[in-house]
């Protein structure tokens, strides 16, 4: 076995690495922690929202290894070793590459106004992301699929898509 | 969601020991149906064996057709180069269902693996003979819409809810395990089951067993197929019905028809009378009417679901028609030809 947490009746926590938005740490986590839930209630990352917490909603959205999942439906201790980035991480993303400012993306969103209430929005972010990475959306139709799994109950999605097309015709995804 | 041991084997034979030294040991993979299960107290397994470090990631040729690893994430095989140009009905049908981020989580064996939707099944509070056998089953007369019309019992009426199984049934894959007893193979319309009187089983995997690949054989239907699903919303939901239709065809003559139904009962549905029909015959709508009229003799509805058997005979006759035409769904662009 590479990793045991211990007889049954003798449940133990488990020493984790994780690499959360360019900072390494070490976390001993008990194994029924979700990753969004360390997150959030931790590392005091909030920015990454529960919404539904079964996999529904997408506000939990973050990127892991670069490609998007949802934190509500994954164990932290299943990512051991992972790069993590979350909506707290994107201008991280964007001032390492020398830029001082919000992932392009994020500025996108401000300008298109694709958010009302903002909730689902680190998630739309963090999702937008990983659709770009992914690189298989081109058009309209299907960056509005590749989005489906970001529910957005303002109603915002023509301008969310607006603020991605933008950022994937400007070629600057990352 | 209860509290848990947690292991990580390195090797399949690791794996297959720690799940057949506990049988309150659950394998985990993706996670994404297993964890949701979990948090509805459905699932409470006393140990997770964590299986993602097990060398099963890869997809390889095999005898002229592919081995998927199992743990191969239904995103990379939808998007995997040799299985977009070998086998575009299984490519197609990944990316009918979930959304982007459960594609990337959820691993091929998984999908197999994963539970129904049934509403009952998912709420502790109900009577389901699946999540305790003899409980009696909420669904017959209860509300019924994404239930079964072929195949169910008077014990349980729930479908399964993968796209990916019903493109693999009509491919004729197979499922390769390993186990206490060693390894074997499952041809694919073996591998699930109706829910007869033992609800609780959904597949034919005996205990202890992990499923380690999905091997797909080498006639790739590139073509003449098409994964066209009908549903509530258009994306990221699961199917009403669902057609897998994939055929060989020499002119207009059918050579080879393949046909699987989603949505519509405890696995996906063949039916070998409806597919012996098509072959040799003109690929028309009125031979297509002819097959659907065959498959659908046996639908039986319940009391919200009726509607379904209508549903599923225009998605059979659509769905022939695309294959026949060489116009497969469009899984972005959600209007129907």
């Amino acid at each position: 076995m590479l990793i045991d947490s211990g007889s049954p009746g003798a449940v133990g926590t488990i020493g984790i690495t994780l690499t959360i938005n360019g900072e390494r740490r070490e976390l001993q986590v008990a194994p029924w922690t979700t990753l969004l839930d360390l997150l959030r209630e931790r590392l005091d990352l909030t920015g990454t929202k529960k919404g539904c917490d079964h996999g529904q909603c997408g506000a939990c959205t973050v990127l892991v290894n670069g490609t998007r999942i949802n934190s509500c439906l994954t164990l932290a201790v299943m990512k051991d070793g992972a790069e993590i980035t979350t909506v707290e991480g994107l201008a991280g993303l964007g001032q390492r590459e020398g830029k001082n400012s919000l992932h392009p993306i994020q500025e996108a969103f401000v300008e298109h106004d694709a958010f009302q209430c903002g909730y689902c929005t680190p998630g739309q972010l963090c999702s937008s992301v990983g659709l770009m990475n992914e690189g298989h959306a081109k058009t309209r139709d299907e960056i509005r699929e590749a989005m489906s799994g970001n529910i957005c109950r303002c109603g915002a999605y023509t301008n969310i898509v607006d603020a991605i097309e933008e950022v994937m015709h400007q070629g600057d995804a990352r | 969601m209860n509290r848990f041991d947690y292991v990580r084997p390195g090797t399949v034979a690791e794996a297959v020991q720690a799940l057949g030294a506990d049988p309150a040991a659950r394998f985990i993979a993706g996670g994404t149906n297993l964890i949701d299960l979990m948090k509805y107290d459905v699932e409470k397994p006393g140990k997770l064996i964590d299986i993602t470090r097990l060398p099963l990631g890869e997809i390889e040729e095999s005898d002229g057709g592919l081995r998927i690893g199992a743990l191969v994430t239904n995103a990379a095989l939808a998007y995997d180069a040799r299985i977009k140009e070998r086998y575009p009905l299984l490519s197609s049908a990944i990316l009918a269902g979930a959304s982007a981020q459960l594609r990337n989580a959820a691993s091929t064996g998984g999908n197999l693996l994963q539970r129904t939707r049934c509403y009952y099944f998912y709420d502790t509070a109900t009577p389901c003979n699946k999540r305790e056998p003899g409980t009696g089953c909420s669904a017959i007369g209860g509300v019924n819409r994404i239930h079964a019309i072929l195949g169910a019992s008077d014990q349980c009426i729930a479908t399964h809810p993968s796209d990916m199984c019903v493109a693999l049934a009509a491919l004729e894959a197979t499922v390769q395990v390993s186990g206490p007893q060693g390894d074997r193979a499952i041809p694919f319309a073996e591998f699930h089951r109706l829910p007869g009187d033992e609800p609780s089983r959904d597949t034919n995997l005996a205990p202890g067993e992990i499923i380690v690949a999905i091997d797909l054989p080498a006639q790739t239907f590139t073509t003449h197929y098409t994964y066209l699903k009908l549903r509530d919303r258009l994306s990221y939901a699961f199917a009403l019905v669902s057609v897998a239709a994939a055929l060989e065809l020499d002119g207009q003559t059918i050579r080879t028809a393949r046909l699987a139904l989603g949505g519509v009962a405890h696995k996906p549905w063949r039916n070998g009378e409806a597919e012996a029909l098509l072959q040799g015959q003109t690929a028309t709508r009125k031979t297509f009417e002819a097959a659907a009229d065959l498959i659908l003799r046996e639908a039986k509805p319940q009391s919200t679901n009726g509607f379904k058997i209508e549903l599923a005979r225009r998605a059979i006759v659509r769905g022939l028609e695309q294959a026949a035409a060489g116009t497969p769904q469009s899984q972005s662009d959600k209007r129907i030809q």
